[in-house]
């Protein structure tokens, strides 16, 4: 088998390659820039353990919600209910530690249920009765809004217990030592060698089965660049508290999700069913209940981060959670997702909130009002989703370049017929 | 042969001309200097496989391909034309009318007919005029509508007559029709090319592209046949009194494939054995109109190794019998019984009827045998995501070799596991698709008109496959509406009428005529 593959010998084609898949790197290269630009314009604020440790936080319900989000959006639906259900699961979260005075062990799953049968029936409604999703979750935005405030009274609870603060506000128990928490570099470190068994696995069984894989080289440099972002990350929370529980907590549903969608059965099929719901199900595909299910799942993370959002705050407001859905959903777009279905990655939604996330942190670090805010977000989605349709026709004239009359009259620029 | 200039039966100067075009696009050469040269009052039919550069010429013309992007020069009228877009060359009279049409569903026949182009005043329609001017256009292209009626409400070939409508509401002198017969039935598509005829004697240009040559031959005054973006030749066609055509049919194949095809069919080499499936008393209802039956009592059998051809007219049945079948996919209240090897088996859902055993390959096989954005790997493996994991989880080494077997099998031509169905040509589409279903390893093929939209090369392959999985010993249930298809690749033939099974045919005793009347219900059950 050849160590090389065709690409590494015509550098054309890399950067073709690269080019088809600025979607995937565009979106990074994006998140570092800001993250440089406002690290500059912060006089390096940005980046302090303290800073990065509360971004992590901060933002820790939007990541929870925009993988959610992915999700619906690749099975060609939208979910504008997710503020409202935060805000529901969080007080009636709240109702059950304090007024029943159950143990937060208890609550944890009860809310987790309550968000899942909230998904359920939204889920039934679009799946089964086939609601378009914009308007049975237009309504359940309303609705559970509704049933917050019936459910508070229309005041807040607080303050909650300590032991669901810990939830979102706690770290990584453990020693430290020259001024660096020793069980987050650990745990760094192990997840590093993690990845990168993994990584050298998966070359080793490509090989095996004959397929082309990258040269050592490229492998090796793959590995260590993961390696090192890894550990350079590791060492600037251990230089504050270590790892909050929340970050712990992000990191397994990223793993976990993306391993969802990436290699399992479940994720293929979630993804053709965004792709063409008929041929999904002239390929066996229960479509119906695939949709069905990825609401159930979105309405499991909104009450996950209803009781972050909850914990963090200490407490549980009526206006919890207003906009979050929009936050989840432009998260998604920025993070590559398709309006029509069928595509986006979870990391991408990650990196989608992480822009969002690092430019509402750095705007506020350099004093801009909410105004300046809200309006630079804006153009930020309408870019980023406007860069990408740009990179996709790029993409689809570069496929007619391969092979221009393959392509049908239907596509491409449809002929305009002028009004006169 | 490759004149520019070819001289006409008639001598009338020619109304358009196209010399010398040649377009690029990064890396590909599409058209290599071709030449087009069209007279007023002649249908010219555009022929070449799919890929030879006929679409590519069309767009250049229609000024889809602005001019600029291309090099060479086009005529209109012996002036020289440069359209910058669609509108530039509208206003000069070219129209064409796309394989997927371009009307809006919601509005009414007379309101799609001058969209765009509306008969108004200060930006106020004048209804009267838009009626009255609709219901003469429609006259004209002998459509007994009330333009009052929604598009929706129309077949798809009344569809297109609106389309022509449209076009000659434009004044239009040169008429492009992209595959205008793919998806109307016989009684429509002859309803059709006579209408072509007739504004063909009215004076107008008509350019066809169409992969049937039999209609081809028929309606043509003049070919041009493309391969490879280049003009192979410009032959004069004549038609004496009983309208056989002037040209050999085999002449123009050869020029599209630049080879001699000795045969469209493959030989019948297998041996066929027992019965393997047999279909008894079936009955669908049409899903929405109460009480319609769609299919009524249809049984018939299929034995291994055994391609059983299922002839009828568009509405006949066929594809509403096929989709009941799997996993009741068509229609309300699917009664009856599908055995295999003697034991009923169930089928009513998709899953259950890929687990029996049945595979599918849809007519629409854009719309629903792929998805479209994913690549040709995933789409291979969609029908059997079982064959490639364990306990849920995919194995992504496993699923890349087995798939490019399949590839491999179907002889498709991609530029690789990866690449995106939607860019790859009808053939190779349907390539896939016909994998992803070999991939699930099946027992009864059901094809639906498996080679629509398909040019000749890929046809024969199409075929070849179809005939190798008989020979391996599956079963092949072959629904077409092109009857040679039906008669070259059948070992026996059903027939369908009005939903009901009309006539069975062993291959080699069946002919066009007798299949036709079986199929029109002319003649009694066989």
């Amino acid at each position: 088998m050849n160590d090389i593959t065709p690409l590494s010998r015509f550098p054309g084609a890399v950067v073709t390659l690269i080019r088809n898949n600025a979607r995937q790197y565009g979106m990074v290269i994006a998140l570092v820039a800001i993250v440089v630009l406002f690290g500059i314009l912060t006089g390096g604020l940005l980046l302090t353990p303290l800073n990065i440790t509360n971004l992590i936080m901060q933002n820790s319900y939007v990541v929870i919600l925009a993988i959610g989000m992915m999700m619906v959006i690749i099975t060609g639906h939208i979910d504008l209910s997710v503020g409202s259900v935060v805000a529901f699961t969080g007080a009636v979260s709240a109702v059950m530690l304090t007024s029943w005075g159950l143990p937060t062990p208890v609550v944890v799953p009860l809310a987790l249920l309550l968000g899942a049968l909230i998904g359920a029936w939204q889920g039934f409604w679009i799946a089964y009765v086939r609601v378009p999703a914009f308007i049975v979750t237009l309504a359940g935005m309303l609705a559970f809004r509704g049933a917050t405030l019936a459910v508070l009274g229309g005041e807040s609870i607080a303050p909650l217990p300590e032991s669901l603060r810990t939830m979102a506000s706690g770290f990584l128990p453990g020693p430290e030592a020259m001024g660096l928490h020793l069980p987050t570099l650990a745990l760094s470190a192990a997840g590093a060698a993690a990845l990168v068994w993994i990584q050298w696995r998966q070359r080793a069984r490509s090989r095996s089965h004959g397929l082309p894989v990258s040269s050592t080289g490229a492998a090796v440099a793959v590995s260590a660049v993961h390696v090192g972002v890894i550990m350079v990350f590791a060492h600037v929370l251990a230089g504050y508290n270590g790892l909050p529980l929340v970050g712990l907590m992000l990191i397994t549903l990223i793993v976990g999700y993306s391993f969802l969608m990436r290699s399992t059965t479940t994720g293929r099929r979630v993804y053709a069913v965004g792709g063409s719901e008929q041929a999904a199900a002239l390929s066996g595909i229960g479509t119906q209940r695939t949709t069905f299910w990825v609401f159930v799942n979105m309405g499991a993370l909104s009450a996950l981060a209803g009781l972050v959002f909850a914990a963090r705050l200490n407490s549980a407001t009526p206006g919890a959670g207003t906009m979050f859905e929009l936050d989840a959903i432009a998260a998604a777009f920025i993070g590559g997702a398709s309006a029509a279905g069928g595509v986006g990655t979870i990391v991408g939604a990650v990196i989608g909130a992480l822009v969002m996330g690092v430019l509402n942190n750095g705007m506020s670090l350099i004093g801009l009002g909410v105004d300046w805010q809200q309006l630079i977000k804006g153009l930020v989605l309408l870019l980023a989703v406007a860069f990408d349709v740009h990179n996709k026709r790029r993409a689809q004239s570069a496929g007619a370049a391969v092979s221009p009359v393959k392509r049908r009259w239907g596509r491409g620029p449809s002929p305009e017929r002028p009004r006169q | 042969m490759n004149d520019p200039h070819p001289t006409h039966p008639g001598g009338t100067a020619p109304l358009l001309t196209m010399r010398g075009i040649r377009k690029e696009f990064p890396g590909v050469r599409a058209l290599d200097g071709v030449s087009l040269s069209v007279r007023a009052g002649a249908v010219h039919a555009l022929m070449g496989e799919n890929g030879a550069g006929k679409s590519t010429l069309m767009k250049v013309l229609s000024g889809v391909h602005p001019a600029g992007s291309y090099t060479g020069e086009i005529h209109v009228d012996g002036e020289p034309a440069a359209f910058s877009g669609v509108a530039d060359s509208e206003r000069a009279g070219i129209a064409i009318i796309h394989q997927e049409l371009a009307l809006v569903p919601h509005l009414s026949v007379s309101e799609n007919v001058f969209l765009g182009n509306e008969r108004a005043r200060r930006g106020v329609i004048d209804w009267g005029r838009t009626h009255a001017q609709a219901r003469d256009l429609l006259e004209r292209v002998g459509l007994d509508e009330n333009p009052a009626t929604p598009v929706s409400a129309l077949s798809v070939g009344a569809q297109q007559l609106v389309e022509i409508a449209k076009a000659l509401a434009k004044r239009v002198r040169v008429l492009i029709l992209d595959e205008p017969t793919s998806a109307l039935n016989e009684a429509e598509s002859a309803r059709l090319l006579g209408l072509l005829t007739e504004l063909r004697d009215q004076g107008v240009a008509c350019i066809l592209i169409s992969h049937k040559l039999g209609e081809v031959m028929r309606v043509s005054d003049e070919i041009t046949v493309l391969r490879d973006g280049r003009t192979v030749e410009t032959v004069p066609v004549e038609h004496d009194a009983d309208g056989v055509p002037s040209v050999e049919e085999d002449r123009i194949i050869r020029g599209m494939v630049g080879r001699e095809l000795d045969q469209r069919y493959p030989d019948r080499t297998g041996t066929i054995g027992e019965v393997r499936f047999e279909i008894r008393d079936w009955t669908v209802d049409h899903p929405v109109q109460a009480g319609r039956r769609m299919v009524d009592g249809a049984g018939l059998t299929v034995r291994s190794g055994e391609v059983v051809g299922l002839a009828g007219l568009m509405g006949a049945g066929r594809t509403e019998l096929a989709m009941s079948l799997f996993g009741r996919s068509y229609g309300r209240c699917v009664r009856g019984s599908l055995y295999k090897d003697g034991k009923e088996i169930d089928t009513s859902t998709v899953a259950r009827a890929v687990a029996g055993g049945l595979a599918y390959v849809p007519e629409d096989r854009k719309g629903l045998g792929l998805v479209l954005d994913d690549d040709v790997r995933h789409n291979t493996s969609l029908a059997a995501l079982g064959r490639i994991s364990d306990r849920g989880v995919l194995d992504p080494g496993r699923e890349a070799v087995e798939t490019q077997e399949v590839a491999q099998d179907m002889r498709l031509r991609s530029h690789g596991p990866t690449q995106v169905v939607r860019t790859l040509s009808g053939g190779n589409q349907q390539k896939v698709v016909l994998g992803k279903w070999m991939f699930t390893r099946p027992d009864l093929l059901i094809l639906d008109e498996p080679t629509r939209g398909i040019d000749v090369g890929a046809k024969y392959e199409i075929y070849l496959i179809v005939r190798g999985l008989a020979e391996a010993g599956a079963c092949v249930l072959l629904i077409s509406s092109e009857l040679p298809e039906v008669l070259g690749m059948s070992d026996r033939v059903y027939t369908m009428c009005e939903g009901r099974l009309t006539g069975e045919v062993p291959g080699e005793a069946a002919d066009q005529e007798t299949l036709m009347r079986l199929m029109t219900g002319t003649e009694g059950a066989a």
